[in-house]
This record gives structure tokens, sequence and C-alpha cells, in this order.
């Protein structure tokens, strides 16, 4: 029997997920113009000194996000530095040096740390980095280094500090960043690395000149996600930050982030203008961790591409 | 050479390991029945427990399942669908996108748009705003699972005249079914442990609440709060909340990645036959 229409129950079916495929842009859109319209007041009011204004005071109805912003980027970069050295050596040793019956427990292992919430991380962070940068590190660095002087180290060191949160945020995206990288690393076809073996390369040597350059771009992409990750993280920075709204001036100063404004006053938000310079910041991080991740995004699937994984 | 990478390598696992350690032996020394099903002491005073922060999580857990579900579901069979489109293509990278965004964003954007009109705090607020997390994740596993299965499956069943729908149903997801609930498990397990999107949606409750038009309480949120006070009591028992949320969520990891390998192994070798890879 030849039908020559599509039965009701799949046009129904097809409609249907079509309209939950399309769920997910609607609500980028949704996300960046409610964000958008709600910050709209303080961005007529205060205007750039929203992000070039190093004062925040409230009771004074002036709100300079400058410090939080100099925080995030700084923390993030503190950790980007830490980890990403440790990521990509734990990518390397999934995907190309580690025992065969070794890989994939590994790489399983280090997935599901990637799962651990960040309440819990700050939780360690409050309790036991804290502590132990406050009575061992910052005294060994001001003291037995005499570095106390020196700009980056000066300044009282009582604990909740930027190098803290820069920790933390490391000992988080080092699970993220080193998953990502693996699978890039994976996606390396394997005729590259067959052709710098049979071109008489060490073990060694065929990771450095012929996986490595032919991931460079996924390498990249994949740090850069652990930057957007560290951007927007929450909790265990607020708990260990020190949540001081100063722009730091060394490692050891209590600073504040973005995403630590928020979650510390969003919800006593007091006036009107208040709550809209905390959507215009909030506004500011979307676009920063949407850029950040939508590039990074591209350069790992321009790897996965290249070397045939869709 | 290889030695110093091998070496770095285990050296940025380790810390984590001991960060897990560590939570163990702290979280068990206050752990017993009582943080399990009691609410939370006055300030100041010894015992009481989480119990309420439990079932918070919970409910809000179910909530979020709700929305994130049938919308994750439908998304990624719409993905696995059209592979290469151009809109499959933009919804895919848009869900990575979506994804990787700082939750705290997503729970402004929640308390403008559920908390600000209702003038309160609720429960609901924060069960629609973990369940818009939990979509990009639903919706990857859904579409690696569809994936799995082998295209001769559904081609068997539209053959013998099975229209489109009754096909997926019958065919593809009873076929992907048991990766797609483990995946589903994988997103709920994450969602259960955000705390930033309830910070200003859930609120918190000091009391049991079964009504989704009030604040309500978390395990994460709990453990955020206590993790600041200054009783010891309460620090302690920051540690056995946040023990229980990492067993939960690594207990569900491990079992859902068990049984997602074991999958692609049946998968991949039932598509022997195929020429290209999946």
């Amino acid at each position: 029997m030849f039908v020559s229409r599509r039965p009701l129950g799949d046009v129904v079916y097809r409609a249907c997920i079509a309209a939950c495929a399309l769920v997910i842009p609607t609500l980028l859109v949704l996300l960046g113009g409610v964000i958008a319209w709600a910050a709209l007041p303080a961005i007529r009011t205060a205007g750039s000194n929203l992000v070039l204004g190093s004062t925040w005071d409230v009771a004074h109805n002036e709100f300079g996000a400058l410090p939080a912003i100099i925080g995030t980027l700084l923390s993030s970069a503190i950790a980007l530095v830490l980890a990403t050295p440790l990521a990509i050596a734990a990518a390397i040793l999934t995907a190309e040096l580690a025992p065969g019956w070794l890989r994939t427990p590994l790489a399983f292992l280090i997935d599901l740390l990637a799962a651990i919430p960040s309440v819990v991380y700050g939780l360690w962070g409050i309790f036991v980095l804290v502590p132990l940068l406050r009575s061992y590190v910052m005294p060994f660095v001001t003291d037995t280094l005499h570095l106390g002087g020196v700009p980056l180290f000066s300044g009282p060191a009582y604990g909740p500090s930027l190098l803290a949160a820069g920790i933390v945020l490391a000992i988080m995206i080092l699970p993220y960043i080193a998953s990502v990288l693996r699978e890039v690393l994976l996606a390396v076809p394997q005729s590259q690395r067959e052709a710098a073996l049979a071109l008489g390369a060490t073990r060694w040597e065929m990771i450095r000149d012929a996986v490595i350059p032919f991931a460079r771009s996924g390498l990249l992409g994949g740090v850069m996600l652990g930057l957007g990750r560290a951007l927007g993280e929450t909790m265990a920075v607020t708990m260990v930050i020190g949540n001081n709204n100063v722009i730091p001036t060394s490692f050891f100063d209590p600073a504040y982030t973005v995403a630590s404004l928020l979650a510390n006053e969003f919800s006593e938000a007091s006036g009107a203008l208040h709550l809209s310079a905390l959507m215009a910041v909030a506004g500011v991080l979307l676009l920063t961790t949407l850029l950040v991740n939508g590039f990074a995004r591209w350069l790992v699937w321009r790897v996965r591409r290249a070397g045939g994984v869709a | 050479m290889t030695w110093l990478v091998c070496g770095a390598g285990i050296v940025a696992v380790l810390p984590l390991l001991l960060i897990l350690g560590h939570i163990a032996i702290r979280g068990f020394s206050a752990m017993s029945t009582t943080f399990l099903v009691h609410l939370p002491a006055p300030a100041g005073v010894p015992g009481g427990g989480m119990g309420n922060a439990i079932a918070g999580t919970l409910i809000l857990v179910a909530m979020a399942s709700v929305i994130g579900l049938p919308i994750g579901l439908g998304a990624g069979l719409y993905l696995a669908e059209h592979r290469t489109t151009r809109l499959a293509n933009t919804v895919r990278f848009l869900a990575d996108v979506l994804n990787g965004l700082p939750s705290i964003v997503l729970g402004v954007f929640a308390w403008e748009l559920l908390v600000r009109p209702a003038g309160h705090f609720s429960a609901l607020a924060g069960g629609i705003t973990l369940g818009v997390l939990m979509i990009p994740l639903v919706t990857r596993a859904t579409e690696e699972m569809v994936r799995l299965v082998p295209v001769a499956l559904s081609e068997a069943a539209l053959a013998l005249g099975f229209s489109e729908w009754r096909t997926v149903a019958t065919v593809v997801l009873r076929t992907a079914l048991p990766g797609i609930v483990t995946g589903a498990l994988v997103a709920m397990a994450r969602v259960a442990g955000e705390t930033a999107p309830l910070l200003f949606t859930a609120f918190g409750n000091p009391y049991w609440s079964w009504d989704v038009r009030r604040p309500i309480a978390a395990l994460p949120l709990q453990v955020y709060a206590y993790a600041l006070s200054p009783f010891d009591d309460w620090r302690a028992q920051a540690w056995t909340g946040a023990l229980v949320l990492v067993s939960l969520v690594l207990a569900i990891g491990i079992m859902a990645r068990l049984a997602i390998r074991s999958r692609q192994r049946l998968a991949r070798g039932a598509s022997v036959g195929r020429s290209t890879r999946a």
C-alpha cells in the first residue's frame, strides 16, 4: 500500500523533538536578553564605571566592579598556570604513555574527580588549605625566603587569599582539562603516530613531534574550556578568597571575584539600582564565559573533525 | 622525559585523592542515623542533622528531572536523527556552551524570571533552574547512546512498515534505554551537587518543607552554610554532608560509567558489518 501522506504520529513526533531541540537556543537567547534588560538601569546610570570603577559602595549607589573583575581574571590565571602543565601531563599519560590496562581506569578516575561538587572543594579549602597556607606556606615565603618585601608577596597574610583561590581552582579544573585534552589527543589519527615511529622517533619524540602539533588547537581549546570553568566557579572561590572588594596587589591579599560578588550580595540586594548593577556584572560574566567557551569548543571541534571523529 | 610526564600526571591526580580521603575521614566522625533523618539543631546546640536538606535535594532533583529529562531526551533524539545539518550542529554547539556557563548566572536568570515576580523564594524556582542545567547533559548522553544503536535495527523496523515514531519508541529507545538511564542518572547526580543556582532560588529552609512554593533546604546549601558558621558541631556536620554528597555523586558516576562501557562494547560488536565508525 502506498501511503501518500506521513502518518500523524510521525508529524507529532518530529515536531516534538524539533521543539525540544529548539529549547536550547531559545534558553540562551532568553538568558542574554533577560539579563541585559535587567541590567539596563544600571548601565544607563553608571555606564562604564561599572567595569572601570574601583569602588563598590552600595550605600552611596556607587558600583564599580573592577576589583571583582580583576580578581576573577587573576585567580583564573593562577589556576591555569598551575593546572595546565599537570593536566597536559595527565592527558598524555592516559592517552599515550600508560600501559593499556591502566589507561581506562585512570581516565575513569579523572572523569569521576571532575564530577565532585564545588562546595566540597570549598569546604576542604577553608579547613585544610587556608590553615596550611597561613601556618606554613605564607610564613615560609615571607620569612624564610625573605620575599615579604616584594610587592607580589607583601601585605598581611592571614590565609584566605588570591593564592588560595587560585590553588583551589587549579585543583578543580585539572581533571576537567585533563579529560578534554585526553579526548583531543585520542582524536589524532593513528597514522600520524605510526608515521613518526616509522621514521625512527622515540616514544616521547613521537608524542612531541607528531601528536601534539596535530592536536595543538584542540589543546588550546581544552585549556580555554578550563579557563571558562574557572571564570564562573562560585562556591569554592567564595569560601577561600577572603571576599575583600579591593584590587589585590599581592598573592596573599584577600580579593573578590564576580561570582563571589553575586553569591554574597544577590539574595540581600537592596534597592533597584543595586540589583540592576549586580545584573550588569552577571551580564559581563555571562558574555566573557560565552566568548571563551564558544571559542574553545570551536577549537576542540576543529581537531576532532580533522582527526575523523564527528 | 617520559618518566617526567608520568610523574607529573600522578602528581596531578594525587591532591584529588587526598581530598577525597580527607573528606571520608572527617565526614565519618559525625555520621549517624540522627544526621540523616533529623532537623538541624538550633545554633550552638549539639546534635541535629541534615534530614531536611537531604529530602530537599531529592525533591529538587525530582523537579529538575521533570523538566530536564523530557526536553533533553527530545533534543538528543533530534540531534541523533539529524546528525550534520546546520541546525543540528548549531544546537549541539549551543548545548555545549550552555553546559559550560557559570551556574550562578543561570541562578540570577531564574531569579529574575521566577522569584522576583512571585515575590518569594521557592523550591519550584530551584527545581526549574536545576532542570535547565540538566538539559545539555541529558541531551549529550541521549545523543551518544542513540547513535550507538545499529542503523540496521531501525531500518529493519521501517522496512516492516513501522512509522518513524513507532520505530523510535519500540526499537531505538528500547535498545538505547539502559545507556540513556545511566546518562540521566549522571546528570541528576551532577545537578544534585550544584549550590550556586540555589542560593537565590530555593534559598534554604531550617525545617521540613513539602510546599514547592516555599523555600526549601538542600544538601549543598546546608554544607555551605555550616562551613561558614562559627560552631564546631555544625562544621563537623558540614564534613558529613560533604561525604554524603560526594558518595552519592561518585557511586552514581561509577555505576553509570561501568554500565555505559559495557554498552559501547556491545554496540561495537554489533556494528561489525558497518563500514564507517559512529
